[in-house]
């Protein structure tokens, strides 16, 4: 299976115009996006912000007020969710409780009018590929949560559909296994390369998975990039804060030069536009000590050392800037960085690499 | 920690306490079923022990087996039987053919339309038996107002033979029993999760497939109750075939009745109720067979565990 090109296994998606109203309420806010044929792509956002909506509509549950979606060359806006020939897995996995995993996995190659040894056969396979093999016969009472998501996953994938979609299908399980099976989504998604939607509220889960993130919030696409483009050149305040931790310092921005207090920033690339409401973004990993004071090849600021919060493999730092709100700056407990910390109540310099160095606009 | 001893450890350890804490619990969570049980014991099991030790009580007064050879040996006890479970088992099968497809559209239906259709369904429980059996007279009688309408309707010329019959009976018992089979069926439809067939039409089922393949089994264990429900309590009516079957259609309720209220042959009367409670238990246990009615999955099942 792992030779499938994925010109015969993926189709790409196509989003135009889409929007949802209830009410006065936008779910979906004209919505545009192409999802790549084989793309591993997954929509972040709090919940609420129309994520699971935009889901619904790809796989036909939700009829949104206008707009066009395609699979290929083919428009599926109309078309009703058994005619689209996608895979899903259902956040509760939605497993029919009346049948065993065989049966389960069975269901949709029953519908395609497949053979029965032909049945037999890719069930059997679809097991081997989730790791269950030999547990065909059993009920789904008396599955863990673990392997129901392997059957739910293998009964979306088993009729060989060329768009997968998941709905947050590892928020039920516990940390441990999420992590396990994140990377066994991933590997599934490389061997047999369908175009993949995922949603979650998790971060760290679409960072970790995806080829593109695309984050949602009030039913508008804030951003859509590369986990690492997203992480380090977020273009709103709303995905800064949304991914990862984040202080946010007021600064000036006048001809393309942001400086804070008078003291000009060396920055990474040109702040998104002039005026006020312009906001220096400080993550806590990429802050930091400089215990010989104020350097040339950082953007430096001074506070007073808050307190120490020691986590094992690293420690949080709060400071007091003199700039303004407080920073949190995390470091690896390696014993040099350690010592340099003051105590508490004592001066501190940080320092921020011009690279690292973000300005965002206020108003997202 | 690891310098105390074994009887140090047993000293401080309560066992006998704790258990006999466990054993008081157990006592009091058995006292609370304390006056259902009481209940119980004498409106069910005493009178019932009673008719089964009357039934073998003969005309003489002594122990005898006449009350049975005599149900056994006259053809007329045989019909008697026949026609309830007969109309038992026809009410059965005209509630689910009626009360499946209502319950179907009432679970749905949006929560208020739901509750508006279900007061609908009950109002009638609420009214009474006698006088919800009467008023089905009024409707079927032969110058009543369906044969009325249909007549000025043009429809038929002379009046359609609805009471009085099997076919009358069957009217009232059908809508005095609908309850019985709607309520535990919309229970059980309501517990099945949409998203079951929602996951049925992602994987290619039509509405039609996904509701055979889907919907209608996991319907199934609240339609089994209802079924059964409706088929016990059918076996002991008294009052609707009373009125509406025209004394043509002697139920055994009926016929135990007039054995102690015409001639006073209690023996007679409790051998009756006895076999009446005998094929009925016997019916519950085929049908619980038959049905596997405590392994068929429940349509919540798949969130326990």
């Amino acid at each position: 299976m792992s030779t499938i090109t994925t010109e015969k296994t993926a189709l790409p998606i196509t989003i135009r115009g889409v929007t949802k109203t209830y009410g006065d309420i936008y779910a979906l806010d004209d919505v545009n996006l192409d999802v790549r044929s084989g793309e591993f792509i997954t929509l972040l956002g709090p919940s609420g912000s129309g994520k699971t909506t935009l889901l619904m509509v790809l796989s036909g549950f939700n009829r949104p007020d206008r707009g066009s979606v395609m699979f290929g060359d083919r428009e599926v806006i109309r078309l009703s969710p058994h005619k689209r020939d996608v895979g899903m897995v259902f956040q509760n996995y939605a497993l029919f409780p009346h049948m065993d995993v065989n049966n389960n996995l069975a269901f949709p190659l029953k519908l395609r009018d497949v053979g029965k040894a032909e049945v037999a056969e890719r069930v059997e396979k679809a097991l081997e590929l989730v790791q269950l093999s030999g547990l065909g016969e059993r009920r789904i009472s008396q599955l863990s949560g673990g392997q129901r998501q392997r059957v739910a996953l293998a009964r979306a994938i088993i009729f060989e559909p060329r768009i997968l979609l998941m709905d947050e299908p590892l928020s039920a399980l516990d940390k441990n296994l999420r992590e396990h099976m994140q990377i066994e989504l991933r590997r599934l998604h490389e061997m047999l390369g369908m175009t993949t939607v995922y949603v979650t509220h998790d971060q760290r889960e679409a960072l970790t998975m995806s080829d593109r993130v695309v984050v949602v919030n009030h039913g508008k696409l804030m951003q859509i990039d590369k986990p690492k483009q997203l992480y380090e050149r977020p273009l709103s305040k709303f995905v800064a804060d949304f991914i990862g931790e984040s202080t946010f310092l007021p600064v000036s921005v006048e001809g393309g030069r942001a400086s804070i207090n008078g003291r000009p920033l060396s920055l990474a690339e040109a702040p998104p536009s002039d005026g006020a409401n312009q906001l220096l973004l400080l993550r806590p990993e990429k802050l930091e000590i400089l215990p010989g004071g104020e350097s040339d090849s950082y953007n430096c600021f001074k506070g007073k050392v808050k307190d120490l919060v020691y986590q094992g493999e690293s420690f949080l730092l709060y400071v007091d800037l003199d700039d303004g709100p407080e920073a949190t700056l995390r470091s690896p407990t390696r014993r040099e960085v350690l010592d340099a910390v003051p105590d508490r109540g004592h001066e501190i310099t940080i320092g921020l690499h011009p690279e690292d160095t973000i300005i965002v606009s206020e108003d997202d | 920690m690891t310098a105390i001893t074994q009887d140090a450890i047993s000293d401080v350890s309560n066992e006998h306490g704790l258990r006999s804490d466990e054993n008081r619990e157990r006592w009091m969570v058995l006292g609370l079923c304390g006056p259902a049980l009481f209940l119980i014991i004498i409106v069910m099991v005493v009178p019932v022990g009673w008719l089964f030790w009357l039934s073998f009580i003969g005309a003489e007064g002594s122990f005898s087996w006449e009350n049975y050879e005599r149900l056994w040996q006259s053809k007329s006890y045989a019909r008697i039987f026949k026609i309830t479970f007969e109309v038992a088992f026809v009410t059965t099968g005209i509630c689910m053919l009626i009360g499946y497809p209502l319950t179907y559209m009432m679970s749905q239906l949006p929560r208020r339309a739901a509750n508006i259709a279900m007061i609908t369904v009950l109002l009638p429980f609420w009214t009474s038996l006698l006088v919800r059996t009467y008023a089905w007279l009024v409707l079927l009688q032969r110058k009543g107002l369906i044969n009325g309408w249909l007549i000025d309707a043009g429809i038929i010329d002379t009046p359609l033979r609805l009471v009085h019959n099997f076919t009358g009976n069957i009217i009232g018992m059908s809508q005095i029993m609908l309850p019985f089979l709607v309520l535990p069926l919309y229970a059980s439809m309501k517990a099945i999760d949409r998203d079951y067939l929602k996951a049925a039409a992602n994987l290619g089922a039509s509405p039609v497939a996904a509701f055979w393949r889907v919907f209608f089994p996991l319907s199934l264990p609240g339609l089994f109750a209802g079924m059964l429900l409706v088929f016990v309590i059918s076996l002991g009516f008294f009052v609707t075939p009373v009125v509406l079957g025209g004394g043509r259609i002697i139920m055994v309720a009926m016929r135990v009745e007039k054995s102690i209220s015409l001639y006073s042959n209690w023996g007679a009367a409790s051998a009756l109720a006895v076999v009446l409670l005998i094929l009925t238990l016997a019916c519950l246990v085929v049908a619980a067979k038959l049905l596997k009615l405590d392994k068929v999955q429940s349509g919540s099942g798949g969130s326990d565990g």
